[in-house]
């Protein structure tokens, strides 16, 4: 199989936030990510691209699938992934992210992929660094591999993404999946609104040129789109709803309160699924689920951004998508 | 201990004395004998031995009086001490500065206090003021021992770096003060409000996933201190006023005659929280920079008299503990070298009077608390700044006297410098030296 080369290399060194995208970049990831599909179902499943590449998953926060997907990634790409998560590094010994971050950069990273609890590490240090940094989710700002993967997905679903509406619903206060995908549905063309208690909204939402629902009947009303976000299940306990049986009562999603969007609406969740909380009962619409497309579509998602962010300058020949 | 030459005397030659409250504005001569101002305007005497300094038709102003800076002595001296903290007044112009309690241990035990003044005198650069702390520990519990901590050389009392917990506890500590005479200044939040917010609430801190610190958790303690403040009489002192909301509650308890002062800090009517997109955490304070709207209502309440006084908060911290998560940082920035350029700038964009930028840092500051400096008057201490208004420059790292440097402000182009610093007529500072006299 021979690929046409991407039509968009990104000519940037760092993955940070959606908007550092163009449409077109957007495009030609998801152009990329689409050859890399194929790769999973072929018997040998890698490409050279990233050989002798090292790669460093730099995780402060627990995470499970994200971490997990870019290390398939690379190692697709014949790059060497190191996982690091601050149970067992010198984090614990009380260094600062600054000092981790140089080591691992003069230990002879190339690429950094940071999940971090605090908002806007990854941008802070893409500049105390000289290697790609790739951010896989930070605070409450940006993940934008998960837009992203998400917005491939829709499309593959959907075949198109412009003119969609979409109801994100839920915690979007302090949910970076919800950011990263606002910011992105909204350049690629689609209608955005969210859905969520008043306690889970920001005050400022609207500022995004979105719409904002109290009432997931009303929210749902003609979306194509539905993504779910995750409760996080200690925002009962600092005040933000009343319980989680009520929270789900209004916005968990149910086979009749799907009825409720356009009859081809497809079902998202960036996952881990709270079952029972934003979804029950979802073995009665699992063709409208496309969870587990996002997670198939997050690897190669990640495969292309990882080889169009760090692949570029090599050998023409080691340069080329998987062929 | 090194006893300094306390009183200085010298001729300071053409220069333009300008102190509104005095209603001096005059070009000519000034004579300090001993510290004090022996006589102005055409100087005819000249004792022997007074050494003579030529003024370059600057403009003399009273030393600026800060009622609101954290010297970190004793405790934290990797951040700031009284005599790196004193070269940073001296060198934008401060010869009085306020110390807040939040140092350790705590200033609240005379002490503590007695500790920090000897130490500034061995200082000898500007006076130095101490704060005592509201409550023993700043917990919130149980009220400092006032009276004591006056009596050893307290000028206020303030928790700050915390609210006074409670409204309970800040009728008891206004009731309490009234034997002293002094202010209780707080440090107005809501920290239940506030729940681990980092900057300002808003679009800004929507869009960069950051917590927020809405208005109203200053607004609300504003109000709270404001009518305990109703019941109980006293002094109350409200800290690094930021938001449009808290303006208009102060104004209100003056309309009302309730004995309510004032202050706000230079970064609260030059920056906004847009500030955090580019400047990190040195954009990072409590009460956080807030939105246009509150920076021009800060403004109006410099330029109307609802705001008393400019005070810095300046707040140092090291370097390995500002270059880091947003969100872990700590809260502060230094102030004390760059705030008399600011308040130009806001004359310089005629938002303020020259008349009223001095009396917001010298002249009520000083009246306020109560400090027998401020002015410009024979008998008067021979306290001064000398600016040149016509100067600008470029904030550059070595611009700053501090041990830290976490300033907002850095690589700013600011207008009007400070020249010489005069305190108890000893030169104290002098920019053409480039360098600290030596004392």
């Amino acid at each position: 199989m021979n690929l046409p080369p991407p039509i968009h290399a990104l000519e940037k060194k760092h993955l940070l936030s959606i908007s550092d995208l163009s449409v077109p970049e957007i495009e030609g990831i998801f152009q990329t990510a689409e050859s890399f599909l194929d790769l999973s179902s072929r018997s040998v499943r890698k490409v050279p691209s990233l050989r002798g590449r090292i790669i460093v998953n730099l995780f402060y926060e627990a995470s499970t699938r994200t971490r997990t997907s870019f290390e398939i990634a690379g190692k697709r790409l014949s790059a060497d992934v190191i996982n690091i998560t601050t149970t067992q590094s010198s984090v614990v010994k009380g260094e600062s992210l600054l000092d981790t971050v140089r080591t691992i950069e003069a230990l002879g990273a190339d690429g950094i992929v940071i999940r971090h609890s605090s908002s806007g590490v990854p941008q802070w240090i893409s500049s105390q660094v000289n290697c790609h940094v790739i951010n896989a989710g930070d605070g409450l700002r940006e993940h934008p591999t998960q837009a992203l993967l998400d917005l491939f997905t829709i499309q593959k679903r959907k075949k198109r993404l412009s003119g969609l509406t979409v109801a994100i619903v839920g915690d979007v206060l302090h949910s970076r999946v919800a950011r990263s995908n606002i910011a992105a549905m909204q350049m690629m063309g689609m209608k955005v609104r969210v859905v969520g208690p008043p306690t889970l909204i920001p005050r400022e939402a609207k500022q995004w040129g979105i719409d904002v629902f109290h009432s997931l009947r009303d929210g749902l009303e003609q979306v194509d789109v539905i993504m779910l976000l995750r409760l996080q299940l200690e925002r009962q306990a600092s005040g933000f709803i009343p319980s989680i049986e009520e929270y789900s009562r209004l916005f968990g999603l149910s086979p009749e309160k799907l009825s409720w969007a356009a009859p081809d609406a497809i079902v998202l969740h960036p996952g881990p699924v709270n079952r029972g909380i934003e979804i029950q009962g979802e073995e009665m619409f699992s063709e409208r689920s496309a969870v587990l497309d996002q997670v198939h579509h997050g690897v190669a998602v990640r495969m292309a951004i990882l080889y169009l962010l760090m692949a570029g300058g090599r050998p023409e020949e080691e340069n080329r998508a998987p062929a | 201990m090194h006893q300094r030459e306390q009183r200085g005397s010298f001729l300071l030659r053409n220069v333009r004395m300008f102190d509104p409250v005095q209603k001096v504005d005059q070009t000519g001569d000034i004579l300090v004998m001993d510290g004090r101002v022996r006589a102005f305007g055409v100087v005819e005497e000249l004792p022997p031995s007074v050494p003579v300094i030529e003024g370059n038709r600057g403009l003399l102003v009273p030393g600026f009086v800060d009622v609101h800076a954290h010297f970190r002595e004793p405790g934290f001296e990797y951040k700031e001490t009284i005599e790196t903290g004193s070269r940073a007044a001296v060198s934008g112009g401060f010869t009085s500065v306020c110390v807040m309690a939040n140092t350790n241990p705590v200033n609240d035990h005379p002490g503590v206090t007695r500790e920090m003044i000897r130490k500034a005198n061995e200082v000898g650069l500007c006076r130095i003021f101490p704060i005592g702390a509201v409550s023993i520990g700043l917990k919130g519990e149980t009220l400092s021992e006032m009276v004591s901590l006056s009596e050893a050389g307290c000028v206020a009392f303030s928790d700050d770096g915390l609210p006074v917990r409670t409204a309970k506890l800040m009728r008891r500590a206004l009731e309490y003060s009234i034997m002293t005479g002094l202010p209780v200044i707080d440090h107005c939040e809501d920290r239940d409000l506030s729940d681990g917010g980092v900057m300002n609430e808003g679009w800004v801190s929507t869009t960069l996933g950051l917590k927020g610190i809405p208005n109203a958790s200053e607004d609300v303690v504003i109000a709270r201190d404001i009518e305990v403040l109703r019941l109980t009489g006293g002094h109350l002192h409200i800290a690094h006023l930021s938001t449009e909301g808290g303006v208009r509650l102060v104004r209100q308890a003056k309309k009302d005659g309730l004995p309510v002062t004032a202050e706000t800090c230079p970064h609260y009517f030059s920056l906004t929280d847009e500030c955090v997109r580019h400047h990190h955490t040195n954009a990072k304070m409590n009460p956080p920079l807030r939105q246009e709207a509150d920076r021009k209502a800060v403004i109006e309440g410099l330029a109307d008299g609802t705001i008393d006084m400019i005070a810095t908060d300046h707040a140092p911290h090291a370097s390995h503990e500002k270059e880091r998560e947003f969100d872990q940082a700590p809260f502060g920035i230094i102030g004390l070298e760059t705030a008399f350029s600011l308040g130009y700038g806001l004359v310089e964009r005629g938002d303020l009077s020259l008349e009223r930028l001095i009396c917001l840092m010298s002249n009520n500051p000083a009246h306020h608390f109560s400090l027998p400096v401020g002015e410009i008057r024979v008998g008067g201490l021979a306290d001064f700044a000398l600016l040149d208004l016509s100067r600008r420059q470029t904030v550059q790292n070595d611009f700053f006297r501090s041990k830290s440097r976490n300033s907002p402000f850095l690589g700013s182009v600011i207008g009007g410098e400070v020249q010489k610093t005069f305190m108890d007529g000893r030169l104290v500072f002098d920019r053409m030296q480039d360098k600290e006299v030596e004392r």
